[in-house]
């Protein structure tokens, strides 16, 4: 399947039911290779719509503690960039149809060479590209490689962005646009309760690809809040990766946390809003 | 000599980018605090009234003019002189207190209430410490948790001046992690807080700015160059961690092609060795804290840890700007290694009764060498950038290990 018709399709299917799709986070990798394999067997197999996967960065200063806690395990393994692309390329035989993100640092794809590092993207089946330190001015250092390495780039857009770079983000983002609740970092110590909303409706006047909300969502409650904002798709990324900081001793247990905590929230994604929007 | 306009201009900013480096490499979020600072930042430099708040800061609490000390016998050879830009004398015991000022009264012209800064030795976090006590400002410090522990006077002196200092113990524990939780912080705080970085490094506007607010160091050296030696120096000499002493002594003399431009990384064991700090010379290109610069990094691109002698020079990462003035020739970098600098610490000590930041003794033993090569008549500039009673227990325990004092 074409990289860029995945996540049209996926949207395709969840908008025509009204639902939201899902799409949770974890860092590849962790807490090691053969569970973190088993992991994303499980957040599929729970109800992932698609899956958005990072990459352990020495320096993630979009991150939050839970997510910092979790990206030390496949350093210190020495996990290596290679092995978490290589990962992923056994998630993509596995699930051909299923949008798969990739969550990374600017520096990770520099240091190869962007066209090295996202040719390899590609060949492992990666669909979408979020830089999470390369905001949409910066764009153009990573934008036609991208394109040309068959890749989507993902923006994200802030609530109190101006009109401006809301529409350079609508511009420039593929496949979807990753879309903030709230300001800060990750995690789940700030819910995503008072969302600011009105941005959501300028995204779409410009044409914004689907709107996928994340930072801050961890209960059904907040899909709910999300789906009445209007958004196409919502991202849980903390709230799982506490799991896997919690249990990751006892795989079992973690797995099975994991399993229960993904179908509340596919349950409350997967669900008609079209009354509640 | 003066380079033409057009050769002058590719040594200045051109949006965000000096040459190929700079730019800003940070979560979008971060992008509107960035621009009001910057459209404050530029603001400013032309009000008269800001700056006449600044100079009167400058002069009245902070001490400048700094002195310029000619050596009487360190360095001193049938062909050579030095002399030292004594920054150690000001307010602070380092150049830090020049741009702190600076950047606090823009903090209070932009209306912020709330300070946030990152330290690694505690010099900066120090420096920002007294300008938001004389200010009114609320400051939080955030400081690596090995560093706390490495330079506890520091902690003390910046909570007996009415800091929060928060010991950051993720990471490597030290001054990348500690402006990585800054960064964190300001994601979400800079409604009301402004992030008051500490060196000529980070996303755009700090690397200029930072360079502005300390170019004051070499306007005045030079101007005391002439006074004393009715001469500009043959070379300027100084230590580069991120960089902002260094481009803050080179700024005014970048024009001046005569005048050879030196900065000295720390060689920490040996440039080829693993543990140094240099990463101008032994780094490669990367994206770091929010520029394209130079870093100490693996093939894949995570970021190594650094190592000097010297707290305040043990950064992973450099200001943009340097690497610009590296690749175009225009200024060239040395490394000095521990030993070498901890030499010059006790050199100058003795002969000259001036016991410089162990960051500052690396400018000192390059200039030592220098010295002793030289054939022509030769005047150097040295960026005195600091004192070193803070690094007195540390030198101490070191000397007492190696059975040498």
């Amino acid at each position: 399947m074409e990289a860029s018709m995945r996540y049209q399709t996926m949207f395709d299917k969840t908008s025509s039911n009204n639902h939201l799709a899902y799409i949770p986070f974890v860092i590849v990798g962790d807490p090691n290779e053969e569970l973190s394999l088993q992991i994303i067997d499980q957040l599929v197999e729970s109800g992932a719509d698609g899956l958005e996967l990072g990459l352990a960065f020495s320096d993630p200063v979009a991150d939050g503690p839970v997510i910092q806690q979790a990206a030390l395990r496949p350093m210190a393994n020495s996990f290596s960039i290679e092995a978490g692309l290589n990962l992923i390329g056994k998630v993509r035989a596995k699930y051909p149809q299923l949008p798969i993100g990739l969550l990374t640092y600017a520096n990770l794809v520099f240091a190869q060479g962007i066209e090295t590092f996202f040719n390899k993207c590609r060949n492992v089946g990666i669909d979408s590209v979020l830089v999470a330190d390369c905001p949409v001015k910066e764009s153009q250092l990573f934008a036609k490689t991208a394109e040309n390495s068959g890749l989507q780039l993902v923006f994200i857009a802030p609530p109190d962005a101006s009109d401006e770079t809301l529409k350079q983000i609508a511009d420039n983002s593929k496949g979807y646009t990753y879309v903030l609740s709230r300001k800060g970092i990750t995690g789940t110590e700030v819910a995503a309760t008072k969302a600011k909303t009105g941005f959501l409706g300028k995204l779409r006047e410009f044409n914004s690809p689907p709107l996928v909300q994340g930072f801050g969502i961890s209960e059904p409650k907040h899909v709910f809040d999300a789906a009445n904002a209007g958004v196409d798709g919502i991202i849980t990324g903390s709230a799982i990766v506490n799991l896997i900081n919690q249990h990751y001793n006892n795989p079992q247990i973690m797995l099975e946390k994991i399993g229960d905590y993904v179908r509340s929230i596919a349950q409350a994604a997967h669900t008609n809003h079209a009354d509640t929007a | 000599m003066s380079l033409n306009d057009t050769s002058s201009s590719k040594f200045e900013y051109d949006g965000a980018y000096i040459g190929q480096y700079g730019g800003q490499f940070v979560p979008q979020i971060l992008v509107p605090a960035l621009e009001q600072l910057e459209e404050a930042f530029e603001n400013a430099i032309t009000d008269d009234e800001f700056l006449s708040e600044l100079n009167s800061l400058l002069n009245n609490y902070a001490g400048r003019p700094t002195p310029l000390t000619e050596c009487k016998t360190f360095g001193r050879t049938e062909n050579c002189r030095v002399f030292l830009k004594r920054e150690d004398l000001l307010h602070g015991g380092a150049h830090k207190t020049n741009q702190v000022l600076a950047q606090a009264l823009l903090a209070k012209r932009m209306g912020k209430t709330r300070i946030i800064a990152e330290t690694g030795a505690g010099q900066h976090g120090v420096a920002t410490a007294l300008a938001c006590a004389l200010l009114g400002l609320k400051v939080t410090v955030y400081m690596g948790k090995k560093d706390c522990d490495r330079q506890a006077p520091n902690v003390f002196r910046m909570r007996l001046m009415g800091a929060e200092v928060i010991p950051v113990d993720n990471g490597s524990a030290s001054l990348k992690d500690a402006i990585n939780e800054a960064l964190r912080d300001w994601a979400s705080s800079y409604d009301d807080t402004h992030y008051l970085l500490g060196t000529a490094a980070g996303p755009h506007p700090f690397p200029k700015m930072v360079k502005r607010f300390q170019q004051v160091i070499g306007e005045e050296a030079k101007k005391q160059m002439l006074e004393q030696t009715g001469q500009l120096p043959d070379a300027v000499i100084a230590c580069v961690g991120g960089g902002s002493n260094a481009i803050g002594i080179f700024a005014d003399f970048i024009k001046e092609e005569q005048v050879k431009l030196i900065g000295v990384e720390p060689a920490g064991h040996g440039l080829d060795s693993d543990a140094h700090g240099a990463t101008l010379l032994k780094g490669t290109e990367g994206i770091i804290h929010g520029a394209r610069t130079h870093t100490l990094q693996t093939d894949e691109g995570q970021i190594i840890e650094s190592h000097s002698i010297s707290a305040g020079l043990d950064y992973p990462a450099v200001g943009p700007e340097h690497v610009h003035l590296m690749t175009s020739g225009r200024a060239e970098y040395v490394g000095i290694t521990d030993e070498e600098a901890l030499e010059a610490f006790q050199e100058l000590s003795h002969a000259e009764g001036i016991i410089p930041a162990l960051e500052s003794s690396h400018a000192l033993a390059y200039a030592k060498k220098v010295s002793q090569g030289v054939k022509q008549p030769t005047v150097l500039l040295v960026n005195l950038s600091g004192r070193g009673d803070k690094d007195l227990s540390h030198v101490m325990s070191v000397l007492e290990k190696g059975g040498d004092i």
